[in-house]
C-alpha cells in the first residue's frame, strides 16, 4: 500500500511531464529550426551561416522525428 | 453487398484455397497472416529504399570512387561534409537553387491565386479554360525542357518574337545569357506548375461557404475586406500545402533544367541536384557526392516533415 498522497504526487509529476512534453509546441520548435537551417543553407550573405546550416537542419529534422512521438 | 452474398464469396475463397495451404494457415493468428502478406512489400522496401539510403550514409564517410572498384576504401570521417560546407562553389549552387526556388514560388502563388479567383467567378467558358490552363502540368518535364529550348531560340523562337512585339530588344538569347538564363528556367517552371497552385487554390475557394460573403455584404464590407478577412484565411492552408509541395519538388529539380540549359552558361543555372549528378557520375567522387546527397536528403526530409504537419492541419 502506498503512502498517503503518493498517488497524487505521481499524478502531479505525470501531469507536469505531460505539460512539458506536448507534441504541438515542440513540433513548432523543430519546424522553425528546419526552416532556419534551410535559410542558412541558401542565403547569399554569410559563409559562416552556410557552414553551420546542415547541423541546424539535422538537429531540426531529428528533433521533429523524436517529438512527433510525444503525446498530443 | 448483402450478408448472404458476402458469405458465399468467403466460402468460395475458402474452397478455392488449396488444402495444403489452408491447413498451414489454419494454425496462424490473424496478426501472423497479416505479417505474411505485408512481408514481401517490407522486404522490397528494405532492399530498394532503406538499404541504399544507409549505404549512401556509409559511403559519405569514405573516399570511395565507383569507377575504381579495386581501390582501397578509406574511412575519412566527416571530411566530405566539411569540404561541402566550406566550399564556395557548392554555396553558389545552393544560391542558384534558392533563386530558382524563391522566384518560382512567388510567381506561381501570385499567378495561380489570380487565375483561381478568376476561374472561381464561374463565367460561361470557365470549364474550358480550366482544362486549357491545366495542360502544361500534364506534360513530362523533360519534354517541356526540350520544346522550350526551341521556343527560346534567339533567331527563330516565338518567345523572342513576342517580347520584340512589345519591346524592341533584338534577338533575345535567354539560354545563352548569364543574366537571363536563371530567369529562363524560372519562366518555364512557372508556366508548367502554376496550374497546380491554381487547382489547389480553386479547391480552397470552392470550400468557402457562400453565407460568409452574404454576412460580409450585410456588414457593408468592400471587395478588399472580403478577400482579406474571408478568402485569404480560408485558402491559406491550401496555399501553404501547395507551396511546400512545390518547394520540395523544386529543391530537387533536375530533368527540366538539364534539358533546357544543362546547368549553363558556365554554372549559372547549375542547381544542387545537377551538381550532385556531375560529382557522382562525371567526376566519380562517389563518397563526396554521397555526402552531398545526404545533405539534400535531410533538407528534403525536414521540408517533408513540415509538409505532413501542414497536411494534417488542413485535414483537421
Amino acid at each position: 500500500m502506498s503512502a498517503p498522497g503518493t498517488g497524487t504526487l505521481q499524478k502531479t509529476k505525470g501531469r507536469g511531464l505531460a505539460r512539458w512534453f506536448r507534441r504541438g509546441p515542440w513540433e513548432n520548435v523543430a519546424s522553425v529550426l528546419i526552416a532556419l537551417g534551410i535559410f542558412m543553407l541558401m542565403q547569399p550573405f554569410s559563409e559562416w551561416l552556410y557552414g553551420w546550416s546542415f547541423s541546424v537542419i539535422l538537429t531540426g529534422t531529428l528533433g521533429f522525428v523524436i517529438v512527433s512521438h510525444f503525446p498530443e | 453487398m448483402s450478408g448472404g452474398a458476402m458469405e458465399s464469396v468467403a466460402d468460395a475463397a475458402a474452397r478455392a484455397t488449396p488444402k495444403r495451404v489452408a491447413g498451414r494457415l489454419r494454425g496462424l493468428s490473424d496478426r501472423a497472416i497479416a505479417w505474411l502478406f505485408i512481408s514481401p512489400t517490407i522486404v522490397l522496401l528494405l532492399a530498394i529504399n532503406i538499404f541504399p539510403l544507409l549505404w549512401t550514409v556509409y559511403l559519405s564517410f569514405t573516399n570511395y570512387r565507383a569507377n575504381q572498384p579495386g581501390r582501397e576504401v578509406k574511412w575519412i570521417g566527416t571530411r566530405n561534409y566539411e569540404r561541402l560546407l566550406g566550399s564556395e562553389d557548392v554555396w553558389g549552387y545552393m544560391q542558384a537553387t534558392a533563386h530558382f526556388l524563391v522566384w518560382t514560388m512567388v510567381l506561381q502563388v501570385i499567378i495561380g491565386l489570380g487565375l483561381a479567383l478568376l476561374i472561381n467567378r464561374g463565367f460561361r467558358t470557365s470549364g474550358f479554360w480550366t482544362t486549357v490552363i491545366l495542360i502544361p502540368m500534364m506534360l513530362s518535364p523533360a519534354v517541356v525542357g526540350t520544346f522550350w529550348t526551341y521556343l527560346y531560340q534567339p533567331q527563330t523562337g516565338i518567345f523572342s518574337y513576342i517580347i520584340n512585339t512589345f519591346v524592341e530588344v533584338g534577338a533575345l538569347n535567354m539560354i545563352g545569357s548569364v543574366s537571363l538564363a536563371p530567369w529562363a528556367i524560372v519562366i518555364v517552371d512557372t508556366w508548367m506548375w502554376t496550374p497546380y497552385i491554381m487547382l489547389l487554390c480553386l479547391a480552397g475557394l470552392r470550400s468557402i461557404p457562400p453565407y460568409l460573403y452574404e454576412a460580409a455584404e450585410i456588414d457593408r464590407a468592400n471587395a478588399l475586406q472580403k478577400f482579406w478577412y474571408i478568402t485569404l484565411p480560408r485558402i491559406l492552408p491550401f496555399l501553404m500545402l501547395a507551396v511546400l509541395f512545390r518547394g520540395i519538388e523544386n529543391f530537387k529539380m533536375f530533368d527540366m533544367v538539364v534539358e533546357l540549359t544543362s546547368g549553363g552558361p558556365g554554372s549559372t543555372t547549375e542547381l544542387a541536384s545537377i551538381n550532385l549528378k556531375r560529382e557522382a557520375f562525371e567526376k566519380w567522387r562517389t563518397g563526396y557526392a554521397s555526402a552531398f546527397a545526404v545533405i539534400l536528403f535531410v533538407t528534403v526530409f525536414g521540408l517533408a516533415s513540415i509538409y505532413v504537419k501542414a497536411l494534417n492541419r488542413v485535414r483537421s
